[in-house]
Parts: structure tokens; sequence; C-alpha cells
């Protein structure tokens, strides 16, 4: 699976999808292939207002619980209920109907931080 | 500063695909590509795993029979030649330093197998109270081993090794090119851990592939091993416990002459158990328990803290166990595993946790 070019990404191997001031957010196709089995999708409260870096999900393989950050500040305005009755949606399709959350974005300049589709690829050494 | 210990096998493990991880000081495969697929395989066909981080050790002599009495808790004395044993070697408080299996290889030479984390522990205490007459090698470095379980694990031995004997449940056999078998395992699945002189370790591990034994990790042996109850010294055996604390009276022969830790478990026995290491399982979706997450009775006071706890592939539930006043291990109990500071709700439920395999007999191998 290629690493999609319209995607942001994290160093913590999120990625997010920018819609005008809705940041949709899931993990990597990277992070899901090291995580494997995911069996359990902790969703953040709707409502909740996240910084950069806070942790805001949780995704637990049978070996393991893994916190996923949010990438940049915002309120969090969605939670996907299909990977909360079906968690292995996030290996199947990590980049669509395994997405996690959307925030509404606090300050769009936030983005810059993050990673483009090239920079990730180096990251994780691919 | 130790240095990570590697397997014999560790060149085929990473050609595989595996993840390693540090376990016991030996650098061992963790998965190859899921837990679960790893763990279906071994419930539904066969499965092999690379156990060349146990222990092996042999003690031989005319005394090592009742040398080995005094150590052990269970009944060295009741095994005929061929045949093996699930026991304990305890410290003089009753609790656990151990769990292993003994074979009775020949009639004077014992066959032990150890945890990795305990090679060392094990060897030293042994040497510590060892008696004129007796003779105790620690092989660890000489043998690979491989356990090889699930349903078809016996027709695929037969397939490699045509012309030699698969001992019974729980017994052992050397073979004619040097390997010693034995019929035990880890998962509540019948099959067999074959020891192998270290020099011929990847032939043989690649005659279980070429067979059709999926490659299986330590993640695999652990949900199998508590889907079956069966505990992993570290986390469910310590030496603050005893093995009545942590329902393995079975192996404890309390009858024998004297072993080392008796007189506290002939205590315990006549006082009663104060706490029991107890099966938990939830009743309600939510995380999967693991070890250390807080167990709650059901007016939110907390018991104790589980010593395992996983997703159960099987059950798709979560399994654990924890060690809790006595009044709160029996079966139906409600009870509250706490994750993440939310709990969910759980039940005290009955060994194994496996209900299709309750008719089996519990004798696990240690890790």
């Amino acid at each position: 699976m290629s690493t999609p070019a319209d995607l942001y990404y994290a160093t913590s191997h999120e990625w997010l999808r920018l819609e005008n001031d809705i940041a949709t957010i899931g993990i990597s196709n990277h992070a899901q292939e090291e995580l494997t089995d995911v069996v359990f999708v902790e969703l953040p409260e709707i409502g909740r207002s996240v910084d950069a870096g806070d942790p805001t999900a949780v995704v637990e393989s049978v070996k393991a619980a893994s916190d996923i950050y949010a990438p940049i500040g915002g309120e969090v305005c969605g939670v996907n209920p299909e990977v909360s009755a079906d968690p292995s949606l996030v290996n199947t399709d990590p980049y669509g109907s395994g997405w996690i959350f959307k925030l509404k974005v606090k300050n769009p300049a936030e983005l810059s931080s993050l990673l483009d589709a090239e920079a990730y690829a180096k990251h994780i050494g691919h | 500063m130790e240095l990570l210990r590697h397997s014999p096998l560790e060149a085929s493990h990473l050609a595989l695909g595996a993840k390693l991880t540090n376990f016991a000081g030996w650098q061992m495969p963790i998965q190859y590509t899921s837990i679960m697929d790893e763990h279906a395989a071994v419930r539904n066909a066969v499965g092999v795993f690379d156990i060349s981080h146990m222990g092996q050790f042999i003690v031989s002599g005319s005394g090592a029979c009742a040398w080995l009495d005094g150590m052990l808790t269970n009944s060295v004395a009741s095994l005929a030649v061929g045949e093996g044993q699930y026991t304990l070697l305890l410290n003089e408080r009753g609790g656990v330093i151990d769990d292993l299996i003994l074979y009775r290889w020949l009639e004077d030479t014992y066959f032990l197998v150890v945890n990795a984390s305990k090679i060392d522990e094990d060897f030293t205490w042994l040497s510590q109270h060892l008696a004129a007459g007796v003779l105790l090698r620690n092989e660890s470095d000489a043998w690979a081993g491989l356990a090889v379980q699930g349903p078809l694990a016996a027709s695929l031995y037969q397939k490699i090794y045509p012309h030699e004997l698969l001992p019974p449940r729980n017994g052992i056999h050397a073979l004619a090119s040097g390997e010693i078998v034995c019929r035990t395992g880890y998962t509540g699945e019948d099959g067999f851990e074959i020891f192998i002189p270290v020099g011929h370790a990847a032939s043989v591990w690649q005659a279980m592939l070429d067979g059709g034994a999926k490659p299986c990790a330590l993640g695999a042996r652990d949900t199998l091993r508590l889907e079956m109850g069966y505990p992993l010294n570290g986390n469910d055996l310590s030496p603050d416990r005893t093995p009545l604390e942590a329902g393995l009276g079975f192996f404890c022969d309390l009858t024998k002459n004297d072993f080392i830790g008796r007189e506290v478990l002939l205590q315990q026995k006549s006082e009663g158990l104060s706490v029991r290491l107890t099966a938990i399982e939830t009743i309600e979706k939510g995380p999967p328990p693991r070890a250390h997450y807080p167990v709650l009775a059901s007016d939110g006071t907390q018991l104790g803290e589980l010593s395992s706890g996983v997703l159960s592939p099987t059950l798709m539930a979560g399994i654990g166990m924890a060690y809790l006043p006595t009044a709160f291990s029996k079966i139906g109990t409600s009870l509250f595993v706490e994750v993440r500071g939310k709990k969910i709700a759980a039940k005290v439920v009955k060994k194994p946790f496996l209900t299709s395999h309750r008719s089996q007999s519990t004798t696990p191998t240690p890790l």
C-alpha cells in the first residue's frame, strides 16, 4: 500500500486529511502493520478540546495498547462508530473506513509541523 | 551489561518476517504475521514455536530420584521410565522459584525443562542443595527446542519420523538421530516438544515448516496458554505465592516424605487459603485486560491486579487471572477490571477459559 499523497503525516504515525476546517485523523498503513490485529479502538468524546501531541484515542492490538495523538490542536467533532464495531477496519482500510476521529481545526498554521507523504515515507525508511 | 542471547534459528525467523522482542534476555520472535492467525493455526491445525530459550538440566545417579523428591513438589518416585510430570521448585517459604517439567528419561536419569528466565537461578539453587551421589548438569546451551502444537501435530510427527515412536501424553522418547521428543506443551492442544542438539536445529525447524506447520511466536504462545489458564512464571507465579494459592495443588504431593516448602503448604492447607489465583472473564465489550490492571469488587473496592490478561482470540472476550481474596474467588462473582480509569464488568469463571478444553487435565509446560 502506498502512502497517499494528499494527506499530512505525524512522525508518531497518524495521518490527517484536511477538508475546509475539518481534519480527519487515522493511523498510517505502516502503523497498522506494526500493530497488527487491532482488536479495540477507544474513541474520544465529542467536544473535547485537544492540543497537538495530546493522546486522544487508543488503538489496541492483541499485544499492546497504543496512544493515538492529535497531530494538531482542535475540538473533537466526530468519531468513527464503524471502527468501534469492527476494529479490524484499521488494519484493512487504514486511510479510508478505518479513520478514527475528526477535529475542528483551531490553528491551520500548525499543519506546517506535519510531514508530507514523501517525508513520511522517508521517516519510516521506505 | 548482559548481552542478549540469540536462538540458533534467528536467521530463519528474520527471513520469515518475524518481529523480534527481548524475552527473558533472549531475542525471540513475538509474532510472524499475526497473533490471531498463529493462534488459530494451533487451535485448528498445527503450529511450530521456537522454544530454544528454555533451559534443560540433566540429573543422574543412583540418588537422583530421592534427591529430586526433596527438591520438587510432585512425586518423582511415581514416574515410570519414559514418563514426565509438571512440577514446582519452591523456596523455604513455599513460594514458587520455578515451574518445570521433569521427565524420567532413563532408570536413574532425569531431564528437566525450565523457564528461560530462571535457568541461572534454578541451577544455583539446585547446586546449593545437591546431595552426594547425584550429578546435575546444565545443558541449556547444547539444546535448541521446538514446540509443535495442534490437532495435526501427531500426524506431522509420523510423516517426519515414520520409524519413531511418538510417546504417550507427558512421555519422553530419545530418537536415534539424537533429538529428545516429549509429548507435552503449553497450548492445551495435542502436540510435542522436540529438543535438538543445537547444530542441526535449523534442519528440523525446516522439516516442520515443510510439513505444513505454521511458524508461531511468543505472542500466540501467551494467548494460547492463558485460554487454558496455564500460569506464566514471573506473571502468575512468584516467590511470594505458593502453588496452593496458584491453584496448582494437584501437582504437590503433600503425602511424600519431605520437600522444600512442604511445611508451609501443609499449614496453608489446614488453615485455608486467604488468596487464590482467580480466572476472570470480561462480560461487556471493552478494551482487552492486561497484566497489572486493577481488579475491583462490585462496590468499587480494589481487590488486586491482573497477573496476566489478554483478549482471547477464540472467545473474543477479555480473560485474565488475579490473586484475589478467597471470598471473591468463587465462580460467578461479579467484579470489575479497571482500564484507564474505566470500569469494565467481569466475573469469576472456571479454568480453563476455553470450555471445549475443560475435559482435558491441565499439565502446562513452563514458557
